[in-house]
């Protein structure tokens, strides 16, 4: 945005972030406002970068695993997958079917405690308190999981290149089981809540619209390319990880507005939920770690692999010259090409519609600036 | 593992098109992608996208070979819906080299050649707003570069503008 449109006397100009709540972290947004209306915006983005993809090359293979779950800090387990699989394609490793299936359950449940995460606290940005405290009982249980599978219950560093370093505990089985029992149900009282809310909808329905040709003009990826009506995720389309083998529909919208979004967030949650089902019932014996070297040494080569995380696609692209350090780790970050379209979705819109679209765009800032 | 031929009616067709300007087709780890010229990069993300269907710009990234005359790879990855295939577009630039920006082609291109300018300095010919993304404007140096040390930092705006002598 030039510099001279600011000063037309009839625009106001106002920062919002980076450190206002509604951001869901350290974003800041330069409104153009004309009384209400936004006429342009422009974001600053950078306060977290710590140099990620940096850090990588000074790093070995191994050493760097844990740092990638630092960039989307909800979705941890899902970072970790798609590195371990871009390490292993290099490596032309693949992870035995315990693993594998393991994989799959523990990243389904990151799935769906990202998007409990999203709408609580999206919930508060509109208004409604009450969510939150829904949500986020459920996600604690999804926590309790992760913890008793490997000590952490945010930067999990659950995967190891090759498979798995733990063995699953005792009573994981029950305690996955007793969560899918009742988290349909769960599902429920949330949509209850907020599906038919006159409000959540008013706030919601025709806010943020973006196409589908705008969502592929600008490489938008996730559920909000899916509520733009695209039936395409990555799990289906380029399957991984054995995702072939499960049952389980992609959600999509009609409208491409933050209401859909919303629904179809709703939606994936039930699906993620049936994956499990299936998983939990299908766990193979056999080995968790795949016979790769101690010393992880790919040959030289460039691979880019991609996984669906919560918020879209997820790329890994590694360059390998041969010895234990990555010679180039670039993230592909889902947030970071998401978040790009915001100023298309809030141009004409209102002030208070910024928050709900940045809400249901589901950026995380730690992914966006790495 | 070496790299094998990649040949397919796509290649056949950019062949036709392009001839000698793409120097490499190949597929390493089942994954294609083709290496041309830097002037050609642009017109074959171009014909890729308005006449193969490759309608998703998935990535545009760099990386530095300081050794080489040509010293950054430019990495363009494309993803056809349609088609549900992916193909990597490569060019080797020179230091100097201005390359031609994919803004005018995919709308979505703009952060992530900012992304690219901010770590690496290379200046995209024609980029609309061409200003670093991640770092602080007025920030000096290219940490993306081999030759920048990661415990390297711009001491002098850290201290004009945090107060502190040192971030580490």
């Amino acid at each position: 945005m030039a510099e001279s449109t600011f000063l037309d006397a009839s625009e106001l100009v106002l920062n919002m972030g980076p450190q206002h709540p509604s951001t869901h972290g350290v974003l800041r947004v330069i409104l153009k406002l004309d009384g209400e209306k936004v006429l342009g915006t422009e974001c600053v983005i950078g306060y977290l970068h710590r140099g990620v993809e940096k850090i990588g090359e000074n790093r070995t293979y191994v050493q760097f695993a844990p740092y990638v779950d630092r960039m989307d800090y909800v979705s941890a387990v899902a970072n970790g997958l798609g590195y371990c699989l871009a390490v292993e394609k290099l490596l032309n490793a693949t992870a035995p079917p315990r693993a594998e299936v393991t994989r799959v359950i523990l990243t389904e449940f990151n799935r769906i405690s990202s998007h409990l995460l999203w709408l609580g606290t999206h919930a508060i940005d509109m208004g409604a308190t009450t969510p939150l405290f829904y949500t986020f009982r459920e996600r604690e249980e999804i926590l309790k999981i992760f913890e008793n599978y490997c000590g952490a219950r945010l930067t999990t560093h659950a995967f190891r290149i090759g498979g798995l370093q733990y063995e699953l505990y005792d009573g994981f089985e029950e305690q996955v089981r007793t969560f899918c029992a009742a988290f349909d149900r769960h599902v429920d009282e949330y949509e209850e809540l907020l599906t038919h809310n006159r409000i959540w909808m008013g706030r919601l329905k025709g806010v943020g619209v973006l196409t589908a040709d705008e969502c592929k003009e600008y490489g938008v990826t996730g559920p909000v390319l899916r509520a733009s009506g695209v039936r395409w995720d990555l799990r289906k389309a380029m399957p991984y990880s054995g995702y072939e083998r499960y049952d389980f529909d992609i959600p999509t919208g009609a409208n491409g507005d933050s209401y859909d979004r919303y629904l179809v967030r709703m939606a994936e949650m039930r699906q993620s939920l049936r994956i499990i089902k299936q998983a939990v019932e299908a766990i193979p014996k056999g080995p968790i770690m795949a016979k790769v070297p101690k010393v992880i040494k790919p040959p030289a080569g460039e691979v880019y692999v991609s996984t669906e995380s919560p918020k879209g696609e997820l790329g890994y692209f590694l360059v390998s010259d041969g010895t234990v350090h990555p010679y180039r780790v670039r993230v592909r970050p889902p947030s970071f090409v998401n978040l790009q379209a915001l100023d298309r979705m809030v141009r004409g819109a209102l002030v208070a519609d910024v928050v709900a679209i940045i809400g249901t765009i589901d950026i995380v800032l730690g992914e966006v600036d790495r | 593992m070496l790299s094998t031929l990649w040949a397919s009616e796509l290649t056949a067709r950019l062949h036709q098109r392009f001839g000698d300007e793409v120097t490499e087709y190949s597929t390493y780890l089942a994954q294609n992608f083709l290496v041309c010229s830097p002037n050609a990069a642009i017109p074959i993300v171009e014909f890729l996208r308005a006449e193969c269907g490759y309608d998703f710009l998935v990535d545009i990234t760099a990386v530095d070979y300081p050794k080489r005359d040509n010293r950054f790879d430019l990495i363009y990855t494309l993803y056809s819906y349609a088609a549900n295939d992916r193909v990597r577009v490569k060019t080797a630039i020179h230091e100097r080299a201005r390359p031609a920006s994919a803004t005018s082609i995919f709308t979505g291109a703009n952060w992530l050649e900012r992304e690219i300018f901010d770590m690496f300095g290379i200046e995209f010919e024609g980029h609309p707003d061409l200003r670093r993304i991640l770092l602080p404007e007025e920030w000096s140096g290219f940490p993306l570069r081999k030759d920048h040390s990661i415990l390297k930092q711009d001491d002098v705006w850290v201290r004009e503008n945090l107060g502190i002598e040192s971030g580490q």
